[in-house]
């Protein structure tokens, strides 16, 4: 095994997780994070080396969210499943374990604080109900019925969505109506975002961008 | 109101707006409502906050019942051995038609009910959820627990029909009780693989955050026991065309939720409180339930439910479910 990293070791990585599956090293991930794929632009360059991202630019924080949900955007994106003009000139030249390395690093930084609410009392309210109770009349189950408690994220497959900027939460709905991103497993997502109105859609941005994220730790 | 078939969902007419369109990636496929069938469109909670008819205190009760409905896990060790929550199964708060809505129970009994051969009230409907579908103990007839339960189905009621009994999205059996000849254990795990593993795990056991169930196992010791509704196959099969995987009902073909169905109810799970000692005799005994399911039957060579595994739970009968007789 490659894995020298003291901090995943100490998760249990190894314990965990087949002795053969490839191990993404945080501080090789660090190394790309900062210089990039050797064609594109830094990763850091958007979502900072602290992986904190940037709502304003629509930039998702990647701190803290689990490993192999960063990995597979990553892998994702090259696949054309996910569309994205930004990042996909910025990830086609890494190596699958440099996909894994970074995916690795951002996933150990520290969460940021919770940002200010945007948006008046009634949108969070509806955002929040939208959240923790869904609009079942319209067959849209609350987020937390996967996204798991208090939006925190479930495993790999479910990434925490609390304390992601209300802007990039919109901007990946608006993805999955029109088709930009389908990615998603079973078109779970697909499904959902496309009976959101437009209202919800802000509300429910709005309200998870204003949450305190936890990371998911040593779930990789 | 329309008439276009393309736009095909729900019963449109006590829908809200905003008719998912044909185009849909996802669609929600629904059965169309029968003609002549009363179509309920439930309150919500929202509606409750806002009725000022209704007393202060009564209100305090039905939200009572509402959280204990949505969250049963404050139950468990007392009334709960498994992982369910009510809304679990009855999925929409208990308000959906297709989903198991649960009010029809406050509209049409009390009533005869062939699993217990006598007249049952709401309260005791609710007590056949909880010794089955929860693996538990019902709380005790007139207590707090079960008052506001009672309550908060009640208010579902709100303005339904009583004794109505042509309703349309009640219960689960719209895809009828025949099983499909070309049943198989192979293809149902093929399809559970495809679908449902993602959100259930591979093992059935489902997936918890924190200690908190998020997918709730289909079989094994967190599951619903061998005597619930559920085991049995064609009840299965129509729950899940209608409500599984989560928001994408009716996505599946009718041939796959059977061979899915057949194939969680194929898997082991806590013991049926019916249960005299041994599997074949209890499923004789109470045979116009079990032709159903594959209890007390040969599955990959064992006898389902041939064990003394009562899950979590620290006894096999509750004490409450009692037979009555009016001779
Ligand atoms: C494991 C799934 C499951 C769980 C959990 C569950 N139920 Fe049920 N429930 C069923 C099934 C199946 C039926 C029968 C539906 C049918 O008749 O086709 C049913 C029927 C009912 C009915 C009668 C509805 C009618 O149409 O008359 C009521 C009331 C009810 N349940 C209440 C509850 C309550 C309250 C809880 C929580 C304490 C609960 N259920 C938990 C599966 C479940
Ligand atoms: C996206 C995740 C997801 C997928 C995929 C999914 N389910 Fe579920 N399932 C759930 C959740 C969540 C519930 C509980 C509903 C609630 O609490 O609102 C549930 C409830 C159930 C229940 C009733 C409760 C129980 O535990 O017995 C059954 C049965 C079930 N699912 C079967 C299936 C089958 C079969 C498939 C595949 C065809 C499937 N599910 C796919 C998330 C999922």
């Amino acid at each position: 095994m490659l894995q020298r990293n003291g901090r995943l070791t100490l998760v249990g990585a190894l314990l965990f997780s087949s002795a053969l599956q490839a191990q993404g090293v945080a501080a090789d991930g660090r190394q790309v994070v900062m210089q990039g794929d050797g064609s594109g632009a830094p990763c850091m360059a958007c979502h900072g080396m602290d992986g904190a991202g940037n709502n304003a630019a629509s930039f998702p924080r990647l701190a803290g969210l689990d490993a192999d949900y960063i990995a597979k955007q990553m892998r994702d994106y090259n696949a054309g499943t996910r569309i994205s003009a930004i990042m996909q000139p910025n990830v086609d030249n890494l190596s699958e374990q440099q996909i894994l390395d970074v995916a690795a690093y951002y996933a150990e930084q520290a969460v940021p604080a919770a940002q200010a609410a945007t948006g008046n009392e009634e949108l969070l309210a509806l955002g929040e109900k939208l959240a923790n109770r869904g609009d079942w009349d319209q067959y849209i189950p609350a987020c937390e019925s996967c996204h798991g408690p208090d939006n925190q994220g479930v495993g790999s497959t479910f990434p925490g969505i609390a304390g992601q900027h209300g802007n990039y939460i919109r901007q990946q709905l608006h993805a999955w109506r029109s088709g930009a991103r389908h990615n998603d497993p079973n078109q779970l997502m697909t499904g959902v975002a496309e009976r959101l109105t437009e209202q919800q859609i802000e509300a429910v941005a709005a309200y998870l961008g204003s949450r305190q994220a936890v990371a998911a730790e040593g779930e990789q | 109101m329309k008439h276009n078939f393309m736009l095909l969902t729900v019963v449109s007419a006590v829908m809200s707006t905003q008719v998912v369109a044909s185009d849909a990636k996802v669609p929600v496929n629904l059965p169309e409502s029968k003609p002549g069938q009363y179509v309920h469109q439930a309150p919500t909670i929202d509606d409750l906050m806002a009725d000022e008819s209704v007393h202060p205190e009564l209100r305090k009760v039905i939200l009572k019942g509402y959280d204990l409905f949505m969250n049963t896990q404050q139950l468990r060790g007392e009334y709960v051995f498994n992982d369910m929550s009510c809304k679990t199964c009855h999925m929409g708060e208990g308000r959906m038609n297709w989903s198991g809505p649960v009010w029809p129970a406050a509209t049409t009994l009390p009533d005869y009910r062939g699993k217990n051969k006598h007249v049952n009230s709401l309260e005791e409907r609710i007590a056949g959820c909880f010794a089955y579908s929860m693996n538990g103990q019902p709380p005790a007839y007139g207590s707090d627990d079960m008052l506001a339960l009672t309550a908060y189905h009640q208010w579902l009621a709100k303005s339904a029909p009583v004794y109505e009994k042509n309703i349309s999205g009640r219960g689960f059996s719209h895809l009828g009780k025949q099983i499909p000849d070309d049943i198989s254990y192979a293809k149902g795990e093929a399809v559970y693989a495809a679908n449902c593993a993602i959100c259930h795990g591979n093992d059935g056991a489902g997936q918890k955050k924190d200690g908190k169930v998020v997918f709730p196992p289909l079989w094994g010791d967190g599951a619903y026991n061998w005597g619930a509704g559920l085991t049995r196959v064609f009840t299965a099969a129509s729950f899940i065309k209608n409500n599984m995987p989560l928001s994408k009902p009716g996505s599946l073909s009718d041939n796959d939720a059977w061979q899915v169905a057949w194939y969680i109810n194929s898997q082991e799970r806590p013991q049926d409180p019916r249960y005299t000692g041994d599997a074949r005799a209890t499923r004789e005994q109470f045979i116009d339930f079990h032709k159903h399911t594959r209890y007390g039957t040969d599955v990959n060579g064992k006898v389902l439910g041939q064990h003394d595994n009562t899950g979590e739970k620290p006894f096999l009968k509750p004490s409450n479910l009692k037979p009555r007789t009016f001779e």
